[in-house]
């Protein structure tokens, strides 16, 4: 956007565009998808940090008391779960490009490991409150405050669509997985792995505001 | 504009095959799996003349009800899915989608000069989206509770209590917003990263210009919408609470979201729509386009602005008073930079050599009903008079005005300025302008009928109406019976169009953009070699670019 109201005299054709057997490839360009389309999860994220406000802003009591509820532990496992994954996502994106696909696709399994681990103990915490009767409509929420029940109501929304997205996350990852495998991403076009890691950057910051609203909330 | 020799001398009959021939696949698979942009603005523009033709199908039948006093020929329970259904397809099926999808596919790239969109493959998911969503909102009439009986707007908490089949619905929309953004995102990467050498930003056209200001609305409002319409699902699967008063949500916060979303959206459907005048006027009164710069920068306000004016949706539904003033002046500001596009159209003609061909009758038109639109629309900013027609027949009106008058008026004026250049064949021009008559005679008969009725009170969605209005109504009913007949009188003109004999040349009305250098139907590639711009666009005096006689 830098270059936007002023005319600019230069090619606009950067220097990234390359042309592989009638193929058009711009590594520019398919960067500057990607972070567009990051900034679509953002807002749409956005929404729910909006409701989030508001009704913490109206409630700051009985979300303070409901958050005290959350497993802190847990939270914060989970949160060095994803820091570290995305660590090996990047570690995975500089191998492939020093030409090292073993150790390339080995960082990108250690990814979806850690990414499935992130799911399963997010599992265990949900099931444990279900199992507590706290969930969404359920008879022992709705004895209690509004406030309450939508803390509970927006932590079912937000952790899900949070774990929707790291779901995604790990298929994809898994077929960038194949695609390493049979040299599709090579060290001269990386930029669908890199671009998959963005995403996984995405996922993994707004679990970073995720934590602190719910779990350190109290 | 000034191009490389190479594109001039694509003009000549003997270069390669059109886009329509030139494709490795053969039959419904080189359609289905294509990734040509051309391709893809023929599919888009099948599937929204289908969708369009249905809604305007349940509009005049919405219409025929209120024919006579009582019941005529529907329930009042038909006639709330009719007006949500109506709403539904042509809002999100055919208006938001609209321009961009049929005329920024078709033409974005070559008027950049460019070979095709940045991103092809995902160009063509975004249409399986498209469709995809409208079959899953097609297959809410049919599935579960009947057809969804809340308005378009979807407003909570009736659409959480309510029986019918929102959900489905609700998602089918939810769906159709990702094929939005997507689009989006190609069409900024594609602007950005594909113009051809030397087309600076201050010389590209003024279509690709308002495409761009609409595609950073589509990527910057369209998740909210998505948010929004999730939020609903969750609500009425698993009782979340957001919106619901009775866990402790508040329903004021839909509609805060709904319309941060939705007012931006009437944005999306109206840019283009002004981006595709401000090609067609300079071509027919054969003359540079006035202020330039100031419809380029008038495009990004727009934008800019209307994404801070939701809550004028919202004056009667409880904000502070404060909160209300500021919405009402905010709303009053984004006026400005639609009047000046409208002052710089109108100066455009002014001692033009101006030709009233079927083009320039529908963007004129267009000009009259946007401003009729869009000066009705300063009326509800207005608050006081906000509160007298809110849920009126006047804002019904209006959002048509604006709409249909604007929006649907330019879709066919670009349909009948790009005709000749998308299929290679011509329409009867003479039947043109008799379908123009009748649509703009019914159009107004219809919907300025609307405004009065509304002014003297009628309430929007009613399914009958009190002795008072009776005569206004068969008046627009009427009015609606020309316009349907307009329509079919269009788009059988232009069906018939395809299958004439006789080729048009690649440039049939004079116009100085890139896709009058390409050949028409264009080949697959568009230019054999790309063009390299010189000059800014619109520049008429070049005696060798003057049509022929």
């Amino acid at each position: 956007m830098s270059e936007s109201a002023e005319p600019h005299t230069g090619d606009p054709i950067g220097e990234h565009v390359t042309e592989h057997a009638g193929e058009h490839r711009d590594y520019v360009g398919a960067k500057l998808g990607m972070w567009i389309f990051v900034f679509t999860e953002l807002i749409l994220f956005g929404g729910l940090f909006v409701a989030y406000g508001m009704y913490r802003s109206m409630h700051p009591h009985e979300f303070h008391h409901a958050s005290g509820e959350l497993n802190v532990t847990l939270g914060v496992i989970n949160t060095l779960i994803l820091l570290t994954s995305s660590l090996t996502m990047v570690l995975s994106i500089v191998a492939i490009r020093l030409q090292r696909k073993g150790q390339s696709i080995a960082f990108l399994a250690a990814t979806m490991v850690l990414g499935c681990a992130f799911l399963v103990n997010k599992f265990f915490e949900w099931s444990a409150k279900i199992h507590h009767g706290l969930y969404p409509g359920s008879e022992h929420l709705m004895a209690r405050p509004p406030g309450e029940r939508l803390f509970f109501g927006l932590y079912y929304g937000m952790t899900g669509l949070h774990g929707l997205h790291v779901t995604v996350g790990v298929v994809v990852m898994s077929i960038m997985m194949a695609l390493l495998v049979r040299d599709k991403i090579r060290h001269d076009d990386f930029i669908k792995l890199e671009n998959t890691g963005l995403y996984w950057h995405l996922v993994d910051i707004i679990w970073i505001f995720l934590l602190p609203l719910f779990y350190l909330a109290a | 504009m000034s191009t490389a020799p190479a594109a001039d001398a694509a003009v000549s009959p003997a270069s390669e095959p059109s886009f329509y021939g030139g494709s490795s696949r053969a039959g419904i698979a080189s359609w289905l799996l294509t990734t040509d942009h051309k391709r893809i603005g023929i599919l888009y523009l099948v599937a929204m003349v289908t969708f369009f033709m249905v809604g305007v199908t349940i509009g005049a039948l919405m219409r025929i009800e209120h024919l006579t006093m009582g019941p005529t020929i529907m329930k009042a329970t038909t006639y709330n899915a009719m007006f949500t259904v109506h709403g539904v397809i042509m809002i999100f099926l055919f208006v938001i989608p609209g321009l961009p999808a049929v005329f920024g596919n078709f033409l974005l790239p070559i008027m950049i000069g460019a070979k095709d969109v940045a991103f092809p493959r995902l160009n063509l998911l975004s249409w399986y989206l498209y469709m995809s969503g409208a079959a899953i909102a097609v297959g809410a009439l049919f599935t579960g509770g009947g057809p969804p009986d809340t308005g378009w707007t979807f407003y909570v908490p009736y659409s959480v209590k309510t029986g019918t089949n929102v959900t489905m619905a609700v998602f089918g929309a939810f769906v159709l917003g990702f094929a939005s953004i997507l689009t989006g995102l190609n069409f900024i990467t594609t602007i950005h990263r594909m113009r051809a050498k030397g087309m600076s930003w201050m010389r590209m056209p003024l279509f690709p210009w308002s495409l761009y200001a609409t595609a950073w609305v589509q990527v910057l409002a369209t998740p909210i919408l998505g948010i929004t319409l999730l939020l609903v699902i969750l609500e009425r699967v698993f009782h979340l609470g957001i919106f619901d008063p009775a866990i402790g949500g508040d329903p004021i916060l839909y509609q805060h979201l709904f319309w941060t979303y939705s007012h931006p959206a009437v944005y999306i459907m109206i840019l283009p729509a002004m981006g595709a005048i401000s090609e067609i006027i300079p071509t027919f009164a054969h003359r540079t386009i006035f202020g330039y710069k100031a419809i380029v920068f008038s495009s990004m306000a727009i934008a800019g602005l209307g994404s801070l004016v939701w809550a004028h949706h919202m004056f009667t539904s409880g904000m502070s008073e404060f909160a209300i003033v500021v919405f009402s002046l905010l709303t009053f500001l984004v006026s400005i930079p639609s009047a000046i596009k409208v002052f710089n159209w109108v100066a455009t003609l002014y001692k033009g050599s101006v030709e009233l061909r079927p083009p320039m009758l529908f963007a004129l038109a267009f000009i009259f009903l946007f401003s009729i639109g869009g000066l009705t629309g300063l009326f509800q900013g207005a608050l006081a008079v906000n509160v007298h027609v809110h849920d009126t027949y006047f804002i019904v009106g209006h959002f048509h005005y604006v709409m249909f008058g604007g929006t649907g008026f330019a879709f066919f004026a670009a349909l009948h300025y790009w005709y000749p250049k998308m299929f290679g064949r011509m329409y009867n021009e003479r039947t043109a302008i008799v379908a123009f008559v009748h649509l703009f005679v019914g159009f107004n008969m219809l919907y300025f009928t609307f405004l009065v009725l509304g002014l003297e009170g009628m309430p929007r969605r009613y399914y009958d109406h009190l002795p008072q209005f009776h005569s206004g109504h068969i008046h627009a009913t009427i009015g609606s019976w020309i316009l349907v007949a307009g329509l079919l009188i269009m788009f059988a003109n232009l069906l018939r169009g395809l299958f004439r004999k006789a080729e048009v040349p690649a440039n049939p009305w004079g116009g100085v953009t890139l896709e009058w250098t390409v050949p028409s139907p264009p080949p697959v590639e568009n230019f054999d070699v790309l063009p390299v711009i010189t000059e800014p666009p619109y520049t008429f005096n070049h005696p060798a670019k003057e049509p022929a006689a």
